[in-house]
């Protein structure tokens, strides 16, 4: 469990560096497997994999990619996108909490809503826009968020005397209603959660900072927000800028595409123009590690977006990263740690403990 | 015989071979919690444990529950019995990566699931695990479960395997769409009474084309629907006899349906206690059930039908004499007991009990044990029971759900798997790489054309 002490803020210029995993499908793409591919960014030293799941043809489930991942890895952090307007929230949670199960307490959820026509005619509904889909994520958020607490720590007792396997008070619904001015069909879901509370009480939830804050999904109900700007130069001043905007309890992390010299050709050579939208670096690898000194010293982590997962993870795990771990801008990655100790956050306790405390004190 | 020609007959041809299942059941009585070797229903490690003795015991399939909503007593959680499990399909994708042969059977609901999106996950599981993947489909239609989710309540019961069927057959045009392993993928477009589904389906084939289907419903609907729809039903009837009559109205049922008498493979749940002795298992039968069904067990089995507390009446006194407070029970015990006539069974139960004087727990237990599938004895003479199941075809083989979590499975695979091996009704290694290959199930190629016709045939 981390102290206040290790919180980034405060301890300065050591980050975390994540990569998205995209370059390896359910057949480890250009690595001999799934497996292997996680390995290797493990092994790389990065602080947490991540898995997009934007609907792309042979693109399979993001969170099944990262249970599947759980008991191969130790040390990295499980991060799977999971999409929050066309899907159940209640399976969400329940999802997500079995990943930190299965992850020993390394999951994450990189919560999306994107505008997309085909998803809505794929669950028969109406296409979500505009100011709507922030609705829809704060929603499934906060419905996540309830029932993982709605299974109080302890709620598990194994009393044979009483014949009671739970405490029945430390159980509790979770009674959501969306809110009035709801846009989209209203829902409401009751609770308890089937599965007891995730090992890390809550699961760090990151965000887009485009999809977080005010008359959006609201800055406490994230962790941590991606921050992306057209080029490298203006990364720096956004993420001064969401800070700002979003104050020091969300963490910030860089979003960043790679190209690399790798096996004697020139990243320029390699790179045909991005089209991400994300600020993109090409070039060598000490260039990179003087970027990502420079970012850590504003953000809290840097997520990478390799051209090539197998060529630059190779460059990374070779160059990049014990260069920035020897300059001291890396933390060191936390056996057995979870993904809230890696983002510097604490183990919260159930926001429905209090109540119970009180009602057994008022017993 | 080969296996498509046995596959299309339309004479019932046993294999004289079976193969085991296990269902990690992880809510109910039927794990014990109380035992000192009683571990973690939700720590990885008890799931690893069990699928890798399972596997070591050459099963075909690790099955999963579903939850979609924590069973309740009175109107609060129940408290007295195993609860709390994860979600299946993204366990069995945990535990993929740590087997290599076992078959992973996820249960889903057809009324609180989307099709495009159950279809795409169970397509995912099934290419992470590399052809492993199977679907168990259960129905439900009451609005209590549906408090957990978007739609609510919104199915009528008689619906419910219409609405099951027409998601299974949109779930299969997805599967079917890539009309070569490499595609391009047709668009699906369904359009039925309760779902619009348009998709473009974005994975192609898996090694065993497409997942598995398992079926569990026992109404004369729900076992119409498996001779339909399903490569293999998860039956409620393991008993000899009974057994046997199962088979042959399925039989009768799949060529109803147009399909051979083979096309459907019976797995029956069940349970085993064994020991070296037939003694020691007897033995060993009557502390497992007093870990099962314990005192309050016993009386809150009544208060579902009485509809209040009962926790003044002694487990080990006559049942109670006050009559029930509510004239039906509702659903959330679960589907099994909803709708029973309480007052009419409460006079029925205290007659019953009287007459052969039982105590409250006495009768419970006598109760549940009506419903017994366990196979009881010492390893040698259950494994003669079982080969006679397999030497008629009564069975394909047995879904197991083991009542000690996480060494469950142990003296199954240590001792009975030997035994059956030895009388050469069990396999000695794996097939192949896929569920489909170990089960015996031929691969249901359809082109994107006939599924479509399939569909305008319903």
């Amino acid at each position: 469990m981390s102290t206040p002490e290790e919180h980034t803020t405060e301890a300065g210029h050591a980050g975390f560096l994540a990569i998205e995993l995209d370059g390896a499908g359910w057949d480890g793409g250009d690595f001999a497997s799934l497996a292997e591919a996680v390995l290797a960014a493990e092994s790389a030293g990065f602080h947490a994999v991540t898995f997009t799941d934007a609907p792309v043809a042979g693109r399979t489930n993001a969170l099944q990619r990262a249970a599947y991942a759980g008991p191969l890895t130790r040390t990295i952090a499980l991060v799977p996108e999971v999409d929050t307007v066309h899907t159940e929230p209640f399976h969400v949670s329940t999802q997500l909490a079995s990943l930190d199960y299965v992850s020993g307490g390394r999951a994450g959820w990189i919560a999306t809503a994107a505008e997309s026509p085909e998803a809505a005619a794929a669950v028969g509904r109406r296409n979500v826009t505009g100011a709507a889909l922030a609705q829809e994520a704060a929603a499934s958020i906060e419905v996540s968020r309830r029932l993982w607490d709605s299974w109080e720590d302890d709620a598990v007792i194994r009393d044979v005397a009483t014949g009671r396997y739970i405490d029945v008070d430390k159980l509790h619904y979770a009674d959501y209603e969306t809110p009035a001015d709801f846009a989209g069909a209203g829902y409401s879901v009751k609770g308890p959660s089937i599965i007891p509370r995730p090992l890390q009480g809550q699961l760090p939830v990151l965000a887009a900072a485009s999809l977080v804050g005010e008359g959006q999904v609201s800055a406490d109900a994230v962790d941590a927000v991606l921050v992306t700007a057209p080029t490298a130069e203006l990364l720096a001043a956004e993420i001064r800028d969401v800070r700002s905007r979003l104050g020091v309890s969300v963490a910030v992390i860089a979003e960043l595409d790679v190209v690399l010299d790798a096996r004697g050709l020139a990243a320029a050579e390699r790179s045909a123009g991005s089209e991400s939208g994300r600020a993109r670096y090409a070039g060598t690898a000490a260039g990179l590690a003087d970027l990502l000194q420079a970012l850590l010293a504003e953000a809290d982590g840097v997520r990478l977006h390799p051209a090539s997962l197998a060529l630059e993870l190779d460059e990374l795990s070779r160059l990049v990263l014990p260069e920035l771990r020897r300059r001291g801008a890396l933390r060191a990655p936390l056996l057995d740690g979870t993904f809230r100790d890696v983002l510097g956050l604490t183990r919260p306790a159930s926001r429905y403990a209090d109540s119970s405390a009180a009602t057994a004190a008022g017993n | 015989m080969t296996q498509q020609s046995r596959a299309q007959s339309d004479v019932f041809v046993p294999t004289g071979q079976l193969q085991f299942g296990v269902f990690f059941q992880g809510v109910n009585s039927g794990t014990i919690w109380k035992a000192a070797e009683s571990g973690s229903q939700t720590d990885f490690e008890s799931f690893r444990r069990i699928v890798q003795t399972a596997e070591r015991g050459l099963f075909a399939a690790f099955f999963l529950g579903e939850g979609l909503r924590l069973r309740e007593h009175l109107g609060r959680p129940h408290a007295l019995d195993v609860v709390g499990r994860p979600d299946a399909q993204t366990m069995l994708a945990a535990l993929a990566s740590v087997t290599t042969n076992i078959g992973l059977v996820a249960t889903q609901n057809t009324t609180y699931n989307d099709p495009a999106d159950l279809a795409h996950r169970l397509s995912s599981l099934d290419l992470i695990s590399r052809g492993r993947a199977a679907w168990n489909i259960v129905t439900t239609d009451n609005a209590w479960t549906g408090a957990n989710f978007r739609r609510g309540g919104y199915l009528d019961h008689a619906d419910r395997y219409r609405h099951a069927e027409a998601f299974v057959e949109t779930a299969k045009r997805i599967w079917d769409s890539w009309e070569t392993a490499e595609g391009p993928a047709r668009n699906v477009l369904h359009e039925g009474q309760h779902y619009t589904v348009d998709v473009t389906p974005r994975l192609p084939r898996s090694a065993q084309y497409r997942p598995v289907l398992f079926q569990a419903g026992d109404s004369p609907e729900g076992r119409d629907f498996a001779a339909r729809q399903a490569d293999v039903i998860f039956s409620a009837h393991p008993k000899f006899d009974a057994a046997v009559e199962f088979r042959k109205d399925l039989v009768a049922r799949s060529l109803n349906a147009g399909r051979g008498a083979n096309a459907v493979q019976i797995m029956p749940a069940s349970e085993f206690i064994l020991a070296p002795t037939a003694d020691e298992a007897a033995a060993k039968k009557e502390w497992v059930r007093s870990l099962q069904i314990g005192p309050q067990q016993a009386v809150a089995y009544l208060e579902q039908f009485w509809g209040r507390e009962l926790s003044e009446y002694d487990p080990d006194g006559p049942l109670p004499e006050i009559d029930p407070v509510v004239e039906e029970t509702s659903e959330t015990r679960g589907s099994g007991f909803h709708g029973a006539k309480a007052r009419q069974l409460a006079d029925q139960w205290r007659a019953e009990a009287k007459d052969k004087g039982l105590s409250i727990r006495q009768f419970v237990t006598s109760r549940t044990a009506r419903m017994d599938a366990t196979f009881t004895g010492s390893y040698s003479a259950v494994a003669d029971q079982l080969a006679e199941y397999a030497r008629v075809g009564a069975v394909d083989g047995f879904n197991i759900s083991p009542w000690l979590i996480p060494s469950g499975l142990d003296d199954i695979v240590n001792h009975l798997v030997p035994e059956l091996q030895e009388r050469g009704v069990y396999p000695t290694e794996y097939r192949g790489s896929t569920l489909r290959d170990n089960l015996g199930l031929e691969t249901p190629v359809r082109t994107a054309d006939e599924a479509a016709e399939a569909v305008r045939a319903l």
